[in-house]
């Protein structure tokens, strides 16, 4: 087995996690940054919209106050109010930063950042490179993580003198010694061998839990497993009932299935129709945003080219509701065969617009499937895309439950409330991954002595690693993961019922005697088969949080939609679910009040608005 | 839905063959899919990379047919129905296992082109670019790191002792790209082309640019702009006389480069040390340089391609183990 | 402690697959039909270049690009546009000897040329994917290859040699009286001429050196229009390559039709 010393591990080679590893190391420690894929690979490549951040560069009313706000709407007001203002605060200087590493966005017509509209915020925001930022991102913060390599290459000698990447290599256990943080253990996917990091600092980036779900645009690393890492460490999960479905996915070739489309299609003209032909959007603009959105076809239709002087088209209302009416469509029959509804860009602009304004977007769709957006309606539907609840992390410094741990980016919860908007991840990641890693280089620095990896504890991490590999008579991994995918995303999927919930908890339970029973074959080397069977594990914990969650709260908010709560209910909004895990393995749920919200904050916003979300008590004289 | 014919490497370092499946495939497949199948089915351990399939993450290069393709981008419906769909891991990288080949040569080049160079006094915030000026470089970042460039470069696939000098097409792109970056302040990005990254092993034949999944005009609009930029500061006659006479833009000096020191002295106990480590030993000899103080442009009389070295081109391999302070740990 | 980094990695094996290629698409037949194109032209030229007659027929001033400038006694009346500062010429070298060395150059150096003639003659590599037969490969890093290099001396020459071209496209309206006239003969040179000059202002070179090689676009706007248009037709580079190939042998074969008066030529004015 190999062994090394860092000071900070990093789990997560995405934005995050890279945006950490960079602000560690400027802080002057050594850092190991886990990637269980190739260095660059991550899935911040699949966002496409852009990086929200309040630059004001074009429209310059745009203030970090507008953003905040927006950001507490999209997020029913469930946000933590304190992340939510650090990331409205702190996000322009995170994309600014980034051209000091070499980013592009595209450019203004004086030479700034050009920034473009998107669902849910007021003012064009988005900085962007057509519409493949998410690239843009992971490949600038690589290529800092290179630069300093090369800096580091000069004063030592060696390049991974205090930045190491270890690519394809998995976390299965973090180590705890007294309560603090001592180790990681994982394997390397290459060889199968076995590793251990002694480290007093783990920042985790990991991701999402998409891949519990049939329909997906998350990649096969996103089980979870830095919120099932955090659980088993003693941290707690919140808000893991909040779940984005992207409103729209392509549904149709099945080749594609679960692949996004992004937002900016909408932004740019593209809009949704039923079998019928039926522009619906209009049918279902909820009462809180009726005043923002437009009520006629002509009055959204002037939007486009004249944002100042009418109400935005309703196919930019937030991503829940839109998911929620297409859902809504198709169920009362006016959807595809393949359960989508049409999207239209074809018949708005011409042909050559699109191909300028979405590049990417119209390669994808030719390449993958053979279809031709300027053409043709693209077919669409809700696709599991986002998981807004994650690791309960202190606002400010990015630190979990346990001294020691860390967490950003998607794998860290509260930031997005109930749902995030769009654009709100990539500067989310940003934001808090810079915070993480200063934080995490502090806490080593306070620290008065190193916690020592307990060996009981490695014997048993190597154990359960290879239990899989051993056994012969388990089921097959796929299979299993196939039947979880099944129960999640026919259970718990977008629309929830109580019986459905409580349904998929008890076979939820069934499933976890058979997921500690699984069995891989084939040996140690690239064993596709056994990863998987160690990732299944995560996969489960993180799907019993999202359905005993799901089933407490019983009301209709952001992500989480009850057909039997339709309504949004303001007591609810005082309460967040929190995950831990029993001395069993077992998920306990406790409910948790929300910060309350400073004035100066509280009163950025209209009263009568305020009066949707809070109670009258909450409400401010 | 119909049964197909795959014929798949399956092996490791040590060797493998082409193994026969018959495999479902339905209607609008790509071959990612087919394999995901095989894996589910069949062969639980077939080793194989991706991650987005969507064709954006650039993790699933394969050869399909003999073509270096991107797997989750490769339609059945490319395919006759009888056709044997055949699938091997890229050629010009180590084999791990199965489809799965140690990409670690792109990542060491990567490593070695030096980083954008922000401009000194401009703060974040303050950068001003035009459209026009960013939207060469922003097409060369589209690049996804599939590195089918680099598998297909013959340079390198066929002549593996090339890869030492050698960086490879996606890092004459990234090259390209820094050099148009319009606030980039490093300004020796053409010699360094030319003379570290092997420039001039590329015989534009262009096989990069027919496989690149993004479409990037790899050969049309950063290897040869780069030739011609190298061409301008080396061979063209007008630029160097228009230099001359007006004096503008001369060329900066290669930083000089530090011998590579490593961290900390080794300890050794000087009776088991195979060398004397109380020896002065010689400093590194510098490069040849002229009266101007630059490395002569001696590449047409050089008995060596690229570069001539910085430490002077004097040293004879191998390198007498006695004349240096190292010991091989092993030899204790 | 054992660490990745200090492990002993001898050097790794690739993937066992002994065949040359697995590709099943016709890869073969592209290269050998270029190959056959280049070939062929080559032999058509060498022959053409020492024949020494039957490059221009005078009744109507055309002359063939192949001997153009002809600036040797040896040129026969009428056909030195340029006079003869040349004296007269032994047999082994060609009249065309000024400007045939320059446009053979400049095709050869020819960034589209390099790819066809690296591709279907050198065969390095004949195909992408496909194992190329040498042993050892140093690209354009070293004599003589490295003389690929000069494409841009050859540019700047090219661009007199089409001047002369079109200088001589002028001459060919010609009647036989002396005056206007206009025959089919005529029409060729100009399609020529036009076709050459795509060619050459389609080159990499041209493109770089109206704008490419600038840093800012934003600061120079007419060059930066200019790149604009190269870049368009730059993205035909071959296309103009191969069309002018077969219009100078299309021009010398009619010229020397006419010229050895195997047919004649078609008038319709003067």
């Amino acid at each position: 087995m190999d062994k090394f010393v860092y000071d900070v591990v990093v789990i997560g080679a995405g934005g995050a996690g890279l945006r950490a590893a960079i602000e560690a190391r400027l802080a002057g420690k050594r850092v190991a940054i886990i990637s269980k894929s190739l260095f660059g690979k991550a899935h911040t490549v699949m966002a496409e919209g852009g990086a929200a951040a309040a630059m004001g560069n074009v429209n310059s009313n745009d203030n970090w106050m507008v953003h905040f706000r927006d950001t507490m709407r999209g997020g029913k007001f469930l946000n933590n109010f304190r992340m939510a203002e650090l990331h409205a605060k702190e996000s322009p200087d995170r994309i600014w930063e980034l051209e000091t590493y070499g980013a592009l966005f595209d450019r203004t017509k004086d030479g700034r950042i050009s920034q473009r509209n998107f669902g849910g915020h007021e003012y064009p925001r988005l900085a962007h490179v057509g519409d493949r930022t998410g690239l843009e991102l992971i490949r600038t913060l690589q290529q800092k993580i290179v630069s300093l390599q090369q800096e580091d290459k000069a004063e030592y000698g060696d390049y991974e003198a205090r930045i190491r990447v270890f690519a394809e290599c998995t976390i299965t256990e973090l180590f705890v010694t007294e309560g603090r943080i001592s180790g990681a253990f994982g394997y390397f996917r290459e060889s199968g061998d076995f590793v251990l990091f002694e480290t007093p600092a783990v920042v985790l980036a990991t991701g999402g839990v998409g891949k519990s779900y049939k329909v997906t645009s998350n990649s096969w690393e996103y089980t979870g497993d830095g919120h099932a890492l955090a659980l088993r460490a003693g941290a707690k999960l919140i808000n893991m009932e909040f779940l984005q479905f992207h409103p729209t996915g392509m549904v149709w070739p099945p080749s594609v299935k679960g692949i996004l489309v992004t937002e900016s299609v909408r932004g740019d003209g593209g809009v949704l129709k039923n079998t019928e032909g039926k522009r619906f959007m209009f049918n279902y603009v909820p009462d809180v945003f009726r005043k923002q959105y437009a009520e006629t076809e002509a009055e959204a239709d002037r939007w486009y080219t004249d944002p100042d002087n009418n109400r935005r088209p309703p196919e930019l209302l937030p991503r829940d509701e839109v998911a929620r009416a297409i859902n809504s469509e198709v169920k009362a029959g006016r959807g595809t065969k393949a359960g989508g509804v049409y999207l239209d860009i074809a018949s708005r602009l011409p042909a050559e617009q699109i191909r300028k304004r979405l590049p990417s977007m119209y390669h994808q769709f030719k390449e993958l499937a053979d279809v031709d957006i300027t053409s043709a309606p693209m077919e669409v539907g809700p696709t599991c895309h986002y998981v807004m609840g994650g690791i309960e992390v202190d606002p400010d410094s990015a630190a979990a439950a346990v001294e020691g741990l860390f967490a950003a980016g998607e794998c860290s919860g509260g930031m997005h409330g109930s749902n995030r908007l769009g654009g709100n991840s990539l500067s989310d990641l940003l934001v808090f991954g810079k915070r993480a890693g200063e934080h995490a280089a502090s806490y080593v620095d306070a620290l008065p002595a190193r916690p020592k990896v307990a060996a009981s504890d490695v014997d048993s991490a190597t154990q359960a690693a290879l239990a899989p590999l051993e056994r012969k008579d388990g089921d097959n991994p796929y299979a299993l993961q196939h039947e979880l995918q099944e129960i999640m995303g026919d259970l718990v999927g977008i629309i929830r019922r109580e019986g459905e919930l409580a349904a998929a908890i008890k076979k939820l339970g069934e499933l976890r005697a058979r997921v500690a029973a699984v069995s891989a074959t084939g040996g140690r080397r690239y064993n596709p088969g056994w990863h998987l069977a160690l990732d299944l594990r995560n996969m489960l914990i993180v799907s019993e949080c999202t359905a005993i969650a799901a089933l407490e709260r019983e009301e209709s908010r952001g992500g989480h939609t009850r057909e039997d709560f339709p309504k949004m209910e303001p007591k609810w909004r005082k309460v967040n679910l929190v995950c831990g895990m029993g001395p069993n393995g077992e998920v306990t749920l406790e409910h948790q009040p929300v910060p309350t919200m400073r004035d100066d904050l509280l009163n950025l916003f209209d009263k009568s608005e305020l009066a949707k979300y809070l109670t009258d008590e909450e409400l401010p004289a | 839905m119909s049964k197909r014919k795959f014929r798949i490497w399956r092996g490791d370092a040590t060797g493998g063959e082409l193994k026969n499946y018959q495999v479902e495939v339905n209607e609008g497949e790509v071959v990612l899919d087919v394999i995901h199948r095989l894996q589910a089915t069949e062969e639980p351990d077939l080793a194989c990379r991706w991650n987005c399939k969507a064709g954006k993450c650039g993790s699933c290069s394969m050869e399909i047919n003999g073509m270096p393709r991107l797997s989750c981008m490769t339609r059945m419906s490319t395919f006759e129905e009888t056709e044997t769909v055949t699938v091997t891991p890229l050629r010009t990288f180590p084999v791990i296992r199965d489809l799965v080949t140690d990409v670690s040569f792109n990542y060491e080049k990567a490593r070695e082109m030096p980083a954008f160079a922000p401009p000194v006094g401009l703060k974040p915030g303050e950068y001003r670019m035009q459209q026009m000026d960013v939207e060469r470089s922003q097409e060369f970042r589209k690049c996804i790191e599939c590195f089918l460039c680099q598998n297909t470069c013959h340079v390198v696939r066929d002549h593996e002792e090339n890869k030492k000098e050698f960086a490879g097409p996606r890092y004459f792109i990234r090259a390209a790209e820094l050099d148009m970056h319009p606030l980039d302040a490093k300004t020796d990005r053409k010699e360094l082309a030319q003379q570290q990254q092997g420039l001039g092993f590329c015989n534009i034949t262009k096989c990069c640019t027919e496989v690149c999944p993004e479409h990037i005009k790899i050969t049309d609009n950063a290897i040869i702009p780069m030739k011609e930029r190298v061409v301008d500061r080396r061979y063209d006659p007008l630029v160097m006389l228009g230099r001359k006479i007006l004096r503008r833009d001369q060329i900066a000096p290669l930083a000089s480069t530090e011998p590579a020191v490593h961290a900390g002295p080794v300890v050794v106990d000087e009776t088991k040390a195979p060398v004397d480590f109380g020896r002065e030993l010689l400093p590194p000899m510098g490069a040849a340089v002229n009266a101007k103080g630059k490395v002569d442009l001696n590449e047409m009389l050089s008995d060596r391609s690229a570069a001539a070295s910085p430490f002077g081109d004097d040293v004879q391999f191998p390198v007498d183990p006695t004349a240096l302070n190292y010991y091989h740990p092993d030899k204790l | 402690m054992t660490t990745l980094a200090t492990r002993p990695s001898g050097a790794k094996a690739r993937a066992a697959i002994s065949a040359k290629t697995l590709r099943t698409d016709r890869w073969w037949l592209s290269p050998l039909i270029i190959a056959a194109i280049l070939l062929f032209f080559i032999v058509y030229s060498t022959v053409r270049i020492f024949m020494a007659k039957w490059y221009f027929v005078e009744d109507y001033g055309y002359l063939t690009p192949l001997y153009s400038p002809c600036l040797s006694d040896s040129c026969v009346e009428g056909s030195s546009h340029f006079g003869t500062p040349l004296p007269k010429l032994p047999f082994f070298l060609p009249l065309g000897i000024v400007a045939f060395p320059i446009v053979a150059g400049f095709r050869v150096t020819c960034y589209y040329y390099r790819k066809s003639g690296y591709r279907s003659l050198w065969l390095s590599p004949q195909a992408c994917a496909v194992t190329e037969p040498h042993k050892k490969y140093s690209g354009e890093t070293r004599f003589p290859l490295l003389f690929m290099n000069l494409h841009r001396y050859f540019w700047y020459f090219a661009l007199l040699v089409l001047a002369i071209n079109a200088y001589d496209a002028i001459l060919a309206f010609r009647g036989k009286d002396g005056g206007f006239g206009l025959g089919l003969g005529t029409i060729i040179i100009v399609i020529n001429v036009a076709m050459l000059s795509l060619y050459t202002f389609s080159c990499h070179v041209c493109r770089h050196v109206m704008g490419g090689r600038l840093k800012h676009f934003s600061k120079h706007p007419v060059r930066y229009r200019f790149w604009t248009w190269v870049s368009k037709l730059n993205e035909r580079h071959g296309t103009y390559a191969m069309i002018s190939l077969f219009t100078v042998l299309l021009t010398d074969f009619y010229i020397m039709a006419v010229s050895a008066g195997w047919f004649p030529d078609l008038r319709f004015i003067g």
